[in-house]
């Protein structure tokens, strides 16, 4: 394989070649041809780091956390703490009180729609999202809407993907509790002005969650520099291991907020007239936790938090930038998402072949995209459209793979035409 | 060429010039099917007179496959009786999920048979024939591929 992109400095610096070689699953051949996995906006791929991490835990420290006093017992505990940690240290949030570990993102917005939405929210209050979100950031509040009688407010965006700021003071009237906006757009890639959207909605007395899901693997978070109440993300879409996320709160934020489920672990004491809650993080864990997820999830932030964090964007926007312009000059390829800012996101649609096919013929060249709606319906309907390809990329990808991308897409078209 | 154990000449050309495109508003029967895993739509329409098929029409949005297989099955069941359609379909589906071995007796729907070996793309194929057997057996709901 020519790496031509070895020459450049962003990549040097990430020292690629070495890197391609801590992810296992890209040294495969698909359907004859070398993987080339451009889908890491739907997941990415698991270093042997954090593959070992795991396997270390589920070989050797198995055993529940927070509970026991023998040895396994104290391992287990402090390898999912010590993920706690890893995790506060790569949001630098002030606190690992401050880290709920959860399912994944879709699963902590959940928590706070069913915990602080209730507590917080009454018929008529609103909360404001946007035309670009994720399901995960629409239907808890369309549930939450059903039994509250809340409104769900949607700032629009234009033809590129870019949120409509100009409309944003209007929209945030008192009503507005809760402004939930996508860090980066899963479909479109749209990074959004996520710091002035917190100013803006604070300043209306509103509360902010942001939707890191396709942010954190690309850019360094700051939840403090950033000054939202919530932060979510999902562990599998930053090189860690699916089915474990976080849900980043603010101490005194979480510290009102009334537990969402119940059982063990959440819990200082029980009697069957009164229950005791705990303080967070303990309180909005109920049940024994997905201990060797959290574990990899807090090995992937480590992982991340060894890179050169500049260098690695730079390299994944150079990966964008020369896959935009490689695919805008193939006929009747149109680009969906043209922000001036996105992350490294590149959704299209070809005139005559749909999404799916497409997909179907990239995989028989080895190439690894996403067609569809992406989870995010109101965002592809908006460009009239009911599906798209998307090639997303990661730290892992190269030039070569962009050149490939085009090649099969070549090749795809001609057998539509 | 890669891909062309699916993509054959027919199938191309159905997806390319679908037949019988465009729901007529005189039917009797009607059934419209979704796939929630890409957004593909296929609304089939069809008139039952003394238990026989005729003016057979789809309509919607969709891959390749899931328009050639709505545009192939509209020509396959015209002029069948309602148990002739049900039983072709079944015969189809069966073929497309790969529970039967060939497509002996099918006719030009032998062309589906590549679909078994996909089966991520098994729904698009099948999708028109849940819908027609919906309409046929009255079913108002919208049908899934799932």
């Amino acid at each position: 394989m020519a790496y031509a992109a070895l020459n450049s400095s962003p990549a040097v610096a990430l020292g690629l070649r070495g890197l391609r070689r801590q992810f296992p699953t890209l040294a495969q051949k698909i359907n004859g041809q070398p993987l080339v996995y451009l889908d890491n906006a739907a997941t990415t791929q698991k270093p042997l780091v954090v593959i070992e991490a795991m396997e270390r835990h589920l070989r050797y420290d198995v055993s529940n956390v927070h509970r026991g006093v023998h040895e396994l017992s104290v391992r287990a505990t402090e390898a999912y703490e010590g993920a706690r940690e890893s995790v506060r240290a790569f949001l630098n949030a002030a606190s690992v009180k401050e880290i709920v570990f959860t399912r994944g993102a879709t699963e902590a917005i959940n928590l706070v729609a069913y915990s602080w939405g209730r507590a917080n929210m009454k018929a008529g209050d609103a909360v404001l999202i946007t035309h670009m979100e994720h399901h995960a950031n629409i239907v808890p509040w369309q549930l939450l809407r059903q039994e509250l009688g809340i409104e769900l407010r949607v700032l629009p965006m234009d033809e590129r993907g870019v949120l409509r700021m100009d409309l944003l003071d209007a929209m945030l009237t008192p009503e507005v509790k809760l402004v939930s906006v996508a860090h980066v757009s899963n479909a479109l890639g749209t990074v959004n002005p996520v710091r002035e959207i917190i100013e803006r909605a604070h300043a209306n007395g509103s509360r902010v969650l942001i939707d890191g899901a396709q942010a954190v693997a690309h850019e360094v978070i700051d939840v403090q520099a950033l000054g939202a109440d919530f932060y979510v993300l999902s562990s599998h879409k930053m090189y860690g291991p699916s089915g474990v996320g976080v849900l980043w709160g603010r101490a005194d934020v979480l510290a009102g907020m009334p537990p969402w489920q119940g059982g063990g672990d959440m819990i200082l004491s029980v009697t069957f007239e009164r229950t005791v809650f705990q303080k967070p993080p303990a309180r909005f864990e109920a049940g024994t936790p997905n201990i060797e997820g959290a574990i990899g999830m807090g090995t992937a932030a480590r992982f991340l938090m060894d890179l050169d964090r500049g260098a690695l964007a730079d390299h994944e926007h150079g990966l964008l930038t020369y896959a935009t312009e490689r695919l805008e000059r193939i006929g009747g390829l149109r680009v969906i998402g043209t922000a001036p800012d996105k992350g490294p996101v590149l959704s299209f649609v070809v005139d005559d072949v749909h999404p799916h096919d497409l997909g179907t013929l990239l995989d028989r060249a080895g190439v690894a995209v996403r067609s569809g709606h992406h989870c995010a319906q109101p965002a592809v309907q908006h460009f009239g459209l009911h599906a798209t390809t998307r090639a997303s990329f990661g730290l892992y990808n190269t030039r070569d793979d962009v050149d490939r991308l085009a090649e099969a897409l070549h090749h795809a078209i001609r057998v539509f035409r | 060429m890669m891909g062309d154990d699916l993509y054959q000449e027919v199938i191309l050309d159905h997806a390319r010039r679908p037949r019988n495109k465009g729901c007529m508003c005189d039917s009797t029967h009607c059934a419209q099917g979704y796939n929630p895993l890409c957004g593909d739509e296929v609304k089939v329409c069809v008139n039952v007179s003394d238990g026989m098929l005729s003016c057979i029409r789809f309509d919607g949005h969709g891959c390749a496959i899931s328009t050639a297989s709505a545009s192939l099955m509209t020509e396959a069941v015209d002029g069948k009786s309602v148990d002739e359609a049900l039983a072709l379909s079944r015969e189809v589906l069966d073929l497309v999920t790969g529970k039967r071995a060939n497509a002996e007796g099918l006719g030009k729907l032998v062309v589906l048979e590549g679909v078994a070996r996909f089966p991520s793309r098994v729904k698009c194929a099948a999708l028109a024939w849940h819908a027609l057997e919906a309409a046929l057996h009255g079913e108002s709901d919208l049908v899934t591929s799932e």
